[in-house]
């Protein structure tokens, strides 16, 4: 008897326990029901407030983010600027960006906003517009367009990224080919060189395809390289059309028939990279920070034996998605005045050009695109200039999450093999039409 | 209330009435000073469960406000009372995914994966814990280092396993070179579960097999040697005394392995990743809903799942529990004396220890 109440204690404790737990652990996600604070009846910013503030971003891999804030706040007495590091996923970043701004930290001055964050950040009251002195002269005017909502700017793009097509130099040059423009001629050009390689290691083509905001970026590029869109110009979405069809249905064709291993639906910029610089490869859609890995990395057996060209398209010219950062203010920063002139500086060129040098970002002044001493850093420069200037943006939207999320369902159902690519892009349509008005 | 206030200081009475006292606890001049030690517990349990869980309530009931403005293009902000809303819509049907299960709303998709996953994690881990147990009970050389490395796994943090699993699975990782081919563990497919369930076994059959150890210690050895005079098999000794004996510790090491495999989170998230229909469990989802600012129906969806865990564990507690305690004379006494308390307080009286037994 004595050991019989114990013991049934002991489970009522346990199990009301783990089930408390439950609850409480989401009422920390949830419980934070401040509003988020809409801009419609915000009066005019205040952008003259000096006095110190923080600079909000992801992991400084470099090491240059503290360069340049120590150069700023040596040359800026009235108010110093620290370096408030994020974790390098960017959807802790936001996560975080969103989280402070409900409850108003006005310590969180200058944000680093992800190209696709603009709608909501500056939807939901984020971050705050620009003042209208603000310039963006000589500024590539796809980063500039992703830095603006409803015709006003919401911050100054500080970094961009365009796709690009790696290739193995070392064999098109053994086979007499040269770089592909169209996904036929990447065909026909992995045709050749596997049959006469024989090396059942060596892989065609890859791009990312697991389920992240990857595969968005790659489906974005599929439709738009066969001339489809995802949202038209007059702002609606129009993604069940034959042209975008064309272009989930190459990809699907092309994981069919191994052009594209098996193995890319699971991977992500990494995977790729780590294959590429392996020689499993012979063509790799990538980004620019690559080139530096592939071409110094110890485990590297490409160095010297590879190039860069723009990307393919599959039945027009190859278009990339549009990646890179904005620096943004946040719209309850308490000193404005002090994070408009840090932003201001880290967009000159001389920051510009010490933040590509030691990160390997492409910069967004057009001006150092043919600077001699990045071009012979990164000799990729140019393709990649002509990169970001055709690229187009993924879908602009309040609800980002959802619209990528959808992206994300039809294509990676497509390529998995489980519904057909019109039937996927049919329920695309439908969703999109949900989310995008 | 007023003898007690009235005659704080008057002296505790002696034991000769101690039967007295009983009945009325409060007026015995020690309830004020009980009332003060336990204060400093009872607010922090109100500050880092009570108020975290009303509040999570009071969201269940909003949804924040998501429409924009036509022409500034801006969300006016706040969230309104939306009443019931977030929970009907559960059964609206929405949000059609297509996972393990066909298409169906993502809500009843994800309570799927939650309630299977957890069958086939707690049953494999019940299993092997158990035989790491009795492993562990036995008496051989270099018996310290086996009990250690049985519960290195159990050691290391969820989401850092969950990231050497991701590697062990990765599409050229170990696991395929063992097993001489490509399966794609992680491209959410049928084979992501069995991933889910191999690296969820692997971290948490030591837990299982640490609590029955405790158990088997327990266990006279007499009774062992009985049996052997009486000519029992292995067997026999095994099914008709350890497992018995040790039930009380196993059935609470099971009860805790449910409860905390409902509310799994880390591996699909961390080794799967998210928007993977087909191992997205409950708490995934609400999380996922919560980090799109949708957080009145992701309170929702955690309270769903509390009230889940909560009946998976009374239930845990009625079959399994009153086994425990399944000696016919507790039964009788009680029936005779008339004192089974109804159905209603019971389950307030877990409610009540859910306070109480959080902290």
């Amino acid at each position: 008897m004595t050991f019989v109440r114990p013991a049934r204690r002991v489970l009522i404790a346990a199990a009301s326990m783990s089930a408390l737990f439950v609850a409480a652990a989401c009422g920390g996600g949830g419980g934070g029901g401040a509003p988020a604070g809409g801009g419609s009846s915000a009066a005019a910013a205040d952008f003259t407030k000096q006095g110190d503030t923080e600079f909000w971003a992801g992991k400084d891999t470099s090491g240059n983010t503290q360069n340049l804030i120590d150069q700023f706040n040596a040359q800026h007495p009235n108010g110093k600027v620290t370096f408030h590091e994020l974790p390098d996923n960017a959807d802790q970043q936001r996560q975080q960006m969103v989280q402070n701004a409900q409850i108003k930290n006005a310590k969180m001055g200058v944000v680093s906003m992800d190209v696709v964050w603009t709608a909501e950040f500056a939807a939901k009251g984020i971050v705050e517009a620009m003042p209208p002195d603000v310039s963006t002269a000589g500024m590539l005017k796809p980063t500039v367009d992703a830095a603006t909502y409803f015709n006003k700017l919401y911050g100054l793009p500080s970094t961009s990224d365009g796709g690009l097509l790696y290739y193995r130099k070392d064999l098109l040059d053994k086979y007499g080919l040269k770089p592909p423009t169209t996904f036929d001629e990447m065909k026909a050009a992995c045709d050749k060189i596997t049959a006469g390689e024989k090396d059942s290691k060596l892989g065609c083509f890859a791009g990312q395809y697991n389920k992240y905001e990857g595969l968005t970026v790659n489906f974005d590029e599929a439709v738009h390289g066969a001339g489809g869109v995802i949202v038209g110009d007059d702002g609606k979405p129009n993604v069940a059309t034959p042209e975008a069809t064309k272009g989930l249905s190459t990809l699907v064709d092309w994981f069919k028939d191994g052009h594209i291993p098996k193995a890319a639906i699971t991977w992500q910029e990494e995977n790729g990279r780590t294959a590429f610089q392996h020689g499993e490869l012979i063509f790799h859609r990538n980004w620019g920070y690559v080139y530096n890995h592939a071409a110094s990395d110890k485990d590297s057996t490409i160095k010297g034996k590879f190039d860069v060209a723009p990307l393919p398209g599959i039945t027009g010219p190859g278009v990339s998605s549009l990646g890179g950062h904005t620096f943004a203010i946040a719209k309850y920063a308490e000193n404005k005045g002090t994070a408009l002139d840090f932003l201001k500086y880290v967009s000159s060129p001389e920051a510009q050009k010490s933040n590509t040098l030691a990160t390997s970002n492409s910069p967004v002044l057009e001006s150092l695109y043919s600077d001699p001493d990045l071009i012979k850093k990164f000799p990729f420069m140019p393709i990649q200039l002509k990169s970001i200037q055709t690229a187009k943006p993924r879908p602009k939207a309040v609800e980002y999450g959802d619209v990528t999320l959808a992206i994300q369902d039809a294509a990676y159902g497509a390529l998995q093999g489980q519904t057909q690519p019109d039937a996927a892009l049919q329920a695309l349509q439908a969703k999109l039409q949900t989310l995008i008005k | 209330m007023a003898t007690a206030t009235a005659e704080p200081r008057s002296l505790p009475a002696t034991g000769a009435d101690g039967h007295k006292h009983k009945k009325n606890a409060l007026s015995d001049g020690q309830g004020r000073l009980a009332w003060i030690l336990l204060a400093p517990t009872l607010i922090i349990i109100a500050v880092v469960a009570g108020i975290p869980v009303i509040l999570s309530f009071w969201e269940s009931f909003h949804q924040t406000n998501s429409g924009v403005d036509p022409t500034t293009g801006l969300v006016a902000g706040g969230s309104k009372f939306v009443g019931l809303q977030n929970f009907t819509d559960i059964f609206a049907g929405a949000n059609p995914v297509t996972g393990s299960y066909g298409t169906m709303d993502r809500f009843w998709n994800a309570f799927l994966n939650t309630t299977f996953i957890t069958i086939v994690c707690v049953l494999l881990e019940t299993v092997i814990g158990v035989a790491m147990a009795l492993i562990m009970a036995k008496a051989f050389r270099g018996r310290g280092l086996v009990r250690a490395g049985i519960l290195v796994p159990w050691a290391i943090p969820t989401i850092v396993s969950a990231l050497m699993w991701k590697l062990i699975f990765d599409s050229s990782g170990i696991m395929n070179r063992i097993l001489g081919r490509e399966i794609l563990w992680l491209a959410d497919s049928g084979a992501s579960f069995w991933a889910i369930v191999i690296a969820d076994t692997w971290k948490t059959a030591p837990f299982i097999g640490l609590l029955t150890l405790a158990g088997l210690q327990t266990i006279p050895a007499e009774v062992y040697e009985a049996a052997k005079v009486d000519g029992a098999t292995t067997w026999q000794q095994f099914v008709r005394i350890t497992l018995p004996m040790v039930k009380p510790a196993l059935v609470v090491a099971v009860l805790f392995r449910t409860l905390d495999t409902l509310r799994m989170f880390d591996l699909p998230y961390g080794m799967i990743g998210a928007g993977k229909y087909r191992v997205e469990t409950l708490s995934v989802f609400a999380y996922q809903e919560a980090s799109q600012s949708r957080y009145g129906p992701a309170a929702a969806y955690a309270i769903v799942l509390f009230l889940y865990v909560l009946l998976v564990a009374f239930l845990f507690v009625r079959v399994l529990g009153a086994e425990v305690i399944g000696d016919a004379d507790v039964q009788k006494k009680k029936k005779k004396k008339g004192e089974r308390p109804p159905e209603e307080a019971r389950v307030e009286a877990v409610m009540g220890e859910a306070i109480g037994g959080a902290h």
